[in-house]
């Protein structure tokens, strides 16, 4: 069982780790930046304008560190659980899935920071930007197609090899976050392929702005998924190996991630409540499948309590709660991501109250969908990811982690936890008071309402600076684990508890399930396209920045 | 697939608490007229905008008592008309759309707030039972001078 | 680090035990409190920003 880490899969793997810690490093200076400017603290010099540090930050963060550090993850579980090693064109498609996302990063920062494509994460049309940032974002996602791909041959091979076998877990859920992302970004390919790249060059005059919005948010909702996905497959898989127990049950793990499979993708209207465009009824339907989304994330909670009870059960723990002294709490690997998963419970109840149909008018577009989703991904998740590393990038290189580590990473989630209860928490609060996100440093006028956000916005730029004390902290630890002793790490893969029941089969029926994952994307989507289509109107391009 | 008697528990409540989230909007929406903006389509040529009526004119028409109508244009960076007041209790109805790029329409303090495409028409209407002057806003990000974006309307 | 490693080997034994000795319902008071609590949290927080709602409409 015991068996180094391939070391030319470590490569692959150890790429994209760094890669996506360098994009953290600069997304996180135009992050703090962003809040001070906002919180009256600073003015950027002249020729550095706030939205194009607010697209860097938002490109950087949401798409570039996540999706190489995501990658990075679900290659290195492949690799150690289907077979030991990947395959020389699963390899390939990992290492040209890494080259083309990396053009693209490339290609997409410089534009940016020349300040031709200040239209934010989200590229909105009709603000046009430059083509060369469109196709900057097309080979991000080509390149990520790639590795999906790897991921798949790799799993079709060893199921060929292993017939009959059930799929280790890692594996399985791998499987279905690469085949969410391929179904989502089918979305966003066609609105930057065929609409926003040819009309940015000029080929046309005009774009459908409705159905592009539509199109974005086909794509926005799974990506949020596509961030989550991973964070919950360190829970399920390694958090359970970490703490010294075994996984609750390989069956409701699968269950709840085909859910998500099934109910992550035809919800993007309920992001799009405020628009005109689209009729009530088809907005309602779709706050009803979100609704569905929530049902396997209450499945995980109920998961983790489990897993930790009995572990703290089997080792003598008593009472209602004696399980939680048990948890080893000193332990960065366990740490971080366990405050990931207790963020998520404030994070998850924003998002219900988010989607919840018209009562969206009281957050829509306001700081409080900020503060939203700087907990969903930029603590749970990330918090998340920042606790694997402190395994992985020791089982990947043949290093140790060291106590001196351990202890700065435990300082590094401490630190985070601060930061992002002043930054969002601050957030949360000016935003239900009508505070407007992606907004530069204003008092409208000295409007009385706007003056009573300021002491906010300068409690959310303290939060900031000391969430940037953080990102330092956390590429420092990547930079030390490199040079940490050597020595063999394991790769914590949980097991399964004894008392848990077989996996039944009908879970690794792919066909069935991308069926009715189709099936449910039509029924949503179908009829509010064809009427987009049918109501064409069409806008030409301005750059109003 | 077998569930422990406990998370089946948990899940009847969690998923009956979902339902009654569902129930409560739902009923607010399709019965009592509390439905989020912008229903239906209501399209116009987003370059000819200021030679469409009603948006050649932008401005607060009274319809009826205590019933006015307010149609504006979005624009970066601005609203036209720029003044807009109304007697307390008035039920106003905005109509919006966009000259320009897409823009956002947030009365602080109240559930106004829209998305304002080019193309279409966003549509929303408000009760104002104070006095006082609201602060609407622009927030969607729209450019350089997305920050200046704003107006005011007068209820007294 | 030995004192980061979990010791899988002592874990089992007891780890089997429990499990016979509940046969198929292992004792889970404690997550199902947790998980209420959890409900509890998301049922207050929605029906705060709900009266919110209610209350500038």
């Amino acid at each position: 069982m015991k068996q180094s880490f391939d070391r030319g899969d470590g490569k692959l793997v150890l790429a994209h780790i760094l890669f996506a810690f360098g994009a953290l490093l600069i997304g996180g200076i135009a992050g703090m930046l962003q809040g001070m400017v906002r919180g009256g603290m600073m003015t950027l010099p002249g020729n550095i304008g706030y939205y194009e540090l607010l697209t860097a930050h938002g490109v950087l963060m949401a798409l570039i560190f996540t999706t190489y550090f995501i990658i990075g993850f679900l290659y290195s579980g492949v690799s150690q659980t289907l077979g030991g090693s990947l395959l020389p064109v699963a390899r390939k498609l990992g290492w040209a899935g890494y080259y083309v996302m990396s053009i693209g990063t490339v290609i997409g920062v410089v534009v940016i920071l020349l300040g031709k494509a200040s239209v934010l994460y989200t590229f909105y049309a009709p603000m046009k930007a430059s083509p060369w940032f469109y196709i900057a974002l097309a080979l991000v996602v080509i390149g990520s197609w790639l590795s999906g791909f790897g991921v798949f041959y790799q799993y079709r091979k060893w199921r060929k090899s292993n017939n009959g076998k059930i799929s280790p877990l890692f594996a399985y859920m791998s499987v279905v976050t690469m085949l969410m992302w391929q179904i989502a970004t089918i979305g966003v390919a066609i609105e930057v392929v065929v609409q926003l790249i040819p009309w940015s060059f000029g080929w046309v005059e005009t774009v459908n702005v409705v159905l592009s919005r539509t199109l974005f948010w086909y794509f926005g909702h799974p990506l949020v998924y596509f961030w989550l996905l991973p964070a919950y497959i360190c829970w399920y898989v390694v958090i359970p190996k970490i703490i010294g127990g075994r996984i609750f049950s390989d069956s409701l793990a699968r269950l709840s991630f085909i859910l998500f499979l099934l109910f992550s993708i035809p919800v993007g209207f309920h992001h799009q409540l405020m628009e005109p465009g689209i009729s009530g009824f088809w907005k309602f339907l779709q706050v009803v499948l979100t609704f569905m989304v929530i049902i396997p994330s209450l499945m995980t909670a109920f998961s983790m309590f489990a897993t930790f009870e009995m572990n703290g059960r089997a080792k003598g723990a008593t009472g209602l709660f004696g399980w939680v002294k048990v948890l080893p709490w000193k332990d960065v690997r366990f740490f971080a991501p366990f405050m990931g998963m207790l963020v998520f419970i404030p994070a998850g109840a924003g998002g219900i109250i988010n989607a919840s149909n018209q009562m969206n008018a009281v957050v829509h577009n306001t700081l409080w969908v900020t503060g939203h989703f700087h907990l969903t991904v930029a603590t749970s998740v990330a918090l998340t990811f920042f606790g694997i590393i402190y395994w992985l990038i020791p089982v990947v290189t043949g290093r140790v982690l060291t106590p001196k580590m351990n202890r700065l990473g435990i300082i590094q989630t401490l630190i985070w936890c601060v930061g992002m209860l002043f930054m969002s928490g601050s957030m949360h609060t000016v935003g239900l008071m009508g505070d407007p996100r992606r907004t530069a440093y204003t008092t409208y006028d000295d409007h009385p309402d706007a003056v009573l956000w300021m002491p906010y916005h300068v409690a959310m730029a303290i939060g900031g600076m000391i969430l940037f004390v953080g990102v330092i902290l956390i590429v420092y630890n990547v930079v030390a684990l490199m040079r940490a002793p050597k020595g063999e790490t394991e790769y914590p893969i949980g097991e399964v508890s004894e008392a848990a029941e077989q996996t039944p089969r009908f879970l690794e029926r792919w066909s069935v399930w991308i069926g009715i994952a189709v099936v449910l994307i039509l029924f949503a989507y179908t009829i509010p396209l064809i009427d987009m289509l049918r109501n064409t109107v069409t806008s030409p391009g301005y750059v109003t920045w | 697939m077998h569930l422990h008697r406990l998370e089946k528990i948990w899940l009847s409540i969690g998923v009956s608490m979902l339902v009654i989230f569902l129930i409560v909007i739902g009923t607010m929406a399709f019965s009592m007229g509390m439905t989020p903006p912008s229903e239906h389509h209501h399209t116009i040529d987003p370059t000819k905008v200021t030679e469409t009526a009603p948006f050649d004119k932008p401005a607060m028409t009274q319809i009826e008592d205590m019933h006015y109508e307010a149609v504006l244009v979005a624009y970066a960076f601005g609203y036209d008309p720029q003044t807009l007041e109304v007697p307390v209790g008035s039920t106003v109805d905005f109509k919006v759309t966009s000259s320009d790029v897409v823009h956002g329409f947030e009365i602080v303090g109240t559930n106004v707030n829209m998305m304002i495409e080019p193309g279409e028409v966003s549509h929303v209407s408000h009760t104002f039972d104070k006095p006082g002057e609201y602060l609407i806003l622009c927030n969607e990000y729209c450019g350089t001078g997305h920050e200046f974006m704003k107006t005011t309307i007068v209820v007294k | 680090m030995p004192e980061l490693r979990p010791q899988i080997g002592q874990n089992t034994q007891t780890s089997n035990e429990a499990a016979k000795e509940t046969k198929e319902e292992p004792a889970l008071k404690g997550t199902f409190v947790s998980v209420m609590l959890l409900g509890a949290f998301i049922a207050v927080s929605w029906f705060g920003v709900f009266a919110l709602f209610v209350a500038r409409n």
